[in-house]
C-alpha cells in the first residue's frame, strides 16, 4: 500500500526535477497523441523542440523568434507569480495585457505623428498604467467587498476583448486605412517602433524590461521586506496578520504589480511585433503565462528558463504546422498538459511516498 | 418582441449554464473547487458535437458528452484528491487542457450542422394557449435541467448520502472521524459535476448554436461558476441565477439585432459587467454560506 507522508518542508531537490521531470512526461505523452493523429511521433518533437534551434534551414528565421515570444511570456509571468506567492489569483493577465496595449497606443496616437524621444518612455508608462488600472478593479472590489478576485479579473478579459474590438473598429481606427479596421501601423513611425535593438536577435525593449523584471522580483522577493510579507501571507495568512501585514496592501500590491507588468508588455508587443491594434491582438499570452509562472516554480529564474522553454514550444508549434501538418491546437494542448503533469508530479516536492504494508486497524 | 419567443429563448439560453452550475454546486458542496467548469464544458459541447453529427443522434450526443466529461473531471479529481495538488492551479489546467483538446478534436468538424434535437410537445400543457408554446415546447433538456435542480434540491436536504456530502464539505475531518470516505466522496461529487458541465457543453454546441467553433463556450463555464457563489449554495438561486442571466443574454442580443444607438461592444460585454456586478452585491452582503472545507486539500495523515 502506499502512503503519502508530508514533508516537514517542500524538498529543494524535487523542486527543481518536477518541470523536467513534466517536461519528459508531456514529450512522452505528446508523442502517443501525435501517433494517434498519423503523424510520426519522434519527429514531431524534434519539430517543437530541437528544429527551431538548430535546423540548419530555419534556425535563422525562428531563433531571433524566441525572445520574440519569450519576453511577454516572461514579463507577465513575473508578475502573476508575485501575486501567487501570496495567494492571490489573478488570472486576468490576458484583459490587462490588452488593455495596456490598447491604452498605451491611444497615448501615442494622440501625438501623431510627432517624433519627439519622450513619446515612447509615454506609451510605455501609459501601457503600464492601463494595465495596472484594470487590475486595481479586481484588487479594490476584493479589498473593499471581499468580492472573488479570480472570477472578476477573468471576467474583465470579455470586457477587455470588446474594448480591444471597438478600439480596432472604431475610436483608433487608421484614419487614412481605407476603412477597414485596425489601429495606424506603428511599424512606419520610427519615433515609436519598438525595434529589434540589435539585429536578428529578437531583442526589444520588451524583452529587455523583462529581465530587469526578473532582477527586480527576485530582489523583491528575496531580499525586501515586502516579498517577505508577500511570501508570509501566502503560507500562513494569520501568522502574517499577528506580525501587522496589511492583507489589504498586498492585494493591492500584488494585483497592481502583475497588472503594471502585463500592461507593459502589451504595449511593447503593439508596438513592436504586432504592430497595430487589431481585433486578434489578444493572443493568448496571458493565460501561458500562468503556465510559465507554475513551471518556473514561481521563482524569477526559473520562470526566465520557462518562459524560454514555452517560447519554443510556441515557435515549433508553428513549424510542426508547417512542416508535418500537425494542427494548431495541438500546441495548445501540448502546453496544457505541461501544467498537468507539473501539478501531478508535485506530490513529491510536498511529499514522501512510504510503501508500507496492509495496516490493521 | 413578442413575450412568448422572449421566454422561450430565454429558458433555451439559460440551460447550459443551469446544468453547469447546478454539476458545480454538488462538487462544491462536497468541498472541492472545480476552477475547470470551462474545460469541462467545451469538452463536452466538441464531444458532443462530433458524436451526434457521427451517429446521427443527438441524444448519444448528449450521453457521450456527459461522460467525455465526468472522465475528464476525473483527471482534477485524481491530481487534487489523491496526488493532493492546488484545487485552484489544477482547475485552471483542467480549463487550458480542456479548450487545447477541444480545438483539437473539434477542427474537422467545424461548418457542419448538427442532427437537430426533437421539441417535446407535452400533451395537455402543450395546448394551453399561450403559457403552453412558452413553457411546455422545448426538447427533453430543457426539463431535465430542470428537475435536476428540484432532485440535487431533495438529495441535498432530504437523503441521507446528501447530508454525509454536505458534511464531507462543511469539515472533512470530522466527517473522515466518523469514518465518511471523503476522498470517494469527493471523487463522486467532482464526476457528477463534470458530466453536469458535459451536458451544458452539449447544449451549446448542439441546441443553441447549432454548430462547433473554437472556444465557443466563451467564459459560459467562469459564468456557471460566479452563479454558484451567487446562490449562496442553494440550487433554487442557482435556478434564479441562471435564468436571469439567461434573460440578460436574450435581451443584449435582441438588442444588436434590432440595431440600437447603443455600441455593439458595449452590448456583448454586458453580461460579464452583470455577472461582476452581481458578484459585487452578493459579497458586499457578507454572510455568504460557502461550505467551510471549501478548496482546502485533505490528506489523512494519522
Amino acid at each position: 500500500m502506499i502512503r503519502l507522508e508530508r514533508r516537514p518542508q517542500p524538498s529543494t531537490l524535487w523542486t527543481a526535477l518536477t518541470p523536467v521531470l513534466a517536461v519528459l512526461l508531456t514529450m512522452i505523452v505528446g508523442g502517443i497523441m501525435f501517433a494517434a493523429l498519423g503523424k510520426p511521433p519522434l519527429e514531431a518533437i524534434r519539430t517543437i523542440f530541437w528544429d527551431p534551434l538548430f535546423h540548419p534551414q530555419f534556425a535563422s528565421y525562428s531563433r531571433p523568434q524566441l525572445l520574440v515570444k519569450a519576453g511577454p511570456l516572461i514579463l507577465i509571468a513575473i508578475g502573476l507569480s508575485v501575486g501567487f506567492r501570496a495567494g492571490i489569483w489573478n488570472i486576468g493577465a490576458e484583459g490587462q495585457y490588452i488593455m495596456g496595449a490598447v491604452i498605451g497606443a491611444a497615448v501615442g496616437l494622440a501625438f501623431y505623428p510627432s517624433d519627439s524621444v519622450l513619446l515612447f518612455p509615454l506609451m510605455v508608462v501609459a501601457g503600464a498604467l492601463g494595465g495596472w488600472l484594470w487590475a486595481m478593479i479586481p484588487a479594490l472590489l476584493k479589498t473593499r467587498f471581499g468580492t472573488n478576485e479570480i472570477l472578476v479579473s477573468l471576467m474583465l478579459v470579455y470586457v477587455a476583448e470588446n474594448i480591444l474590438a471597438s478600439a480596432s473598429s472604431s475610436w483608433l481606427r487608421n484614419p487614412e486605412g481605407q476603412g477597414f479596421p485596425g489601429s495606424r501601423n506603428f511599424k512606419q513611425w520610427p519615433a515609436v517602433f519598438n525595434d529589434e535593438l540589435i539585429a536578428n536577435t529578437g531583442m526589444h525593449w520588451g524583452v529587455v524590461a523583462a529581465f530587469i523584471a526578473v532582477i527586480g522580483a527576485y530582489v523583491l522577493m528575496a531580499r525586501h521586506i515586502q516579498g517577505f510579507n508577500i511570501r508570509l501571507t501566502g503560507e500562513a495568512p494569520r501568522a502574517a496578520r499577528f506580525s501587522g501585514v496589511n492583507p489589504a496592501r498586498i492585494v493591492l500590491l500584488c494585483l497592481g504589480v502583475s497588472g503594471a507588468l502585463a500592461g507593459m508588455a502589451g504595449l511593447f508587443e503593439v508596438t513592436g511585433p504586432a504592430g497595430q491594434i487589431s481585433i486578434d491582438f489578444g493572443s493568448g499570452y496571458g493565460f501561458t503565462a500562468i503556465i510559465v509562472a507554475f513551471l518556473g516554480r514561481l521563482n524569477p529564474f526559473g520562470i526566465l528558463l520557462a518562459g524560454l522553454l514555452m517560447a519554443l514550444t510556441y515557435i515549433g508549434g508553428e513549424l510542426a504546422q508547417l512542416m508535418l501538418g500537425l494542427p494548431g491546437a495541438s500546441i495548445q494542448l501540448f502546453q496544457g498538459m505541461l501544467l498537468f503533469f507539473l501539478l501531478a508530479t508535485d506530490v513529491f516536492t510536498n511529499f514522501r511516498i512510504r510503501f508500507v504494508g496492509r495496516e490493521v486497524a | 418582441m413578442d413575450p412568448v419567443l422572449l421566454v422561450a429563448s430565454i429558458m433555451v439560453s439559460a440551460t447550459p449554464i443551469l446544468l453547469a452550475a447546478i454539476g458545480e454546486l454538488v462538487t462544491e458542496k462536497s468541498g472541492v473547487l472545480n476552477l475547470g467548469v470551462e474545460g469541462m464544458m467545451i469538452t463536452g459541447a466538441v464531444m458532443g458535437f462530433a458524436i451526434a453529427v457521427s451517429t446521427g443522434s443527438p441524444v448519444l450526443g448528449f450521453l457521450g458528452a456527459a461522460v467525455a466529461s465526468a472522465v475528464l473531471s476525473l483527471s482534477f479529481g485524481l491530481l487534487t484528491q489523491y496526488l493532493l495538488s492546488n484545487q485552484v492551479a489544477t482547475g485552471l489546467g483542467l480549463t487550458l487542457v480542456g479548450l487545447g483538446l477541444s480545438a483539437l478534436i473539434g477542427s474537422s468538424y467545424e461548418g457542419q450542422r448538427a442532427p437537430t434535437l426533437p421539441k417535446l410537445d407535452i400533451p395537455l400543457l402543450g395546448d394551453i394557449p399561450v403559457l403552453g408554446r412558452m413553457l411546455f415546447s422545448h426538447d427533453f433538456v430543457v426539463y431535465m435541467s430542470l428537475a435536476l435542480v428540484v432532485a440535487v434540491w431533495a438529495f441535498l436536504k432530504y437523503t441521507r448520502a446528501g447530508l454525509i456530502l454536505r458534511a464531507v464539505g462543511e469539515n472533512h475531518e470530522s466527517a473522515h472521524a466518523l469514518g465518511y470516505k471523503v476522498v470517494r466522496v469527493r471523487m463522486a461529487a467532482i464526476a457528477f459535476g463534470g458530466a453536469c458541465a458535459g451536458l451544458g457543453g452539449a447544449y451549446v454546441s448542439l441546441v443553441r448554436v447549432p454548430q462547433w467553433t473554437e472556444g465557443m463556450t466563451a467564459g459560459a463555464g467562469w459564468i456557471a461558476l460566479a452563479i454558484v457563489v451567487f446562490s449562496s449554495w442553494r440550487p433554487i438561486g442557482v435556478l434564479v441565477g441562471a435564468y436571469l442571466f439567461g434573460g440578460v443574454t436574450v435581451i443584449q442580443l435582441n438588442l444588436q439585432a434590432a440595431g440600437t444607438t447603443v455600441p455593439v461592444e458595449l452590448l456583448s460585454m454586458s453580461p460579464y459587467l452583470i455577472t461582476i456586478l452581481v458578484l459585487v452585491v452578493i459579497s458586499a452582503r457578507g454572510a455568504h454560506g460557502a461550505p467551510g472545507s471549501l478548496g482546502r486539500p485533505f490528506h489523512a495523515s494519522s
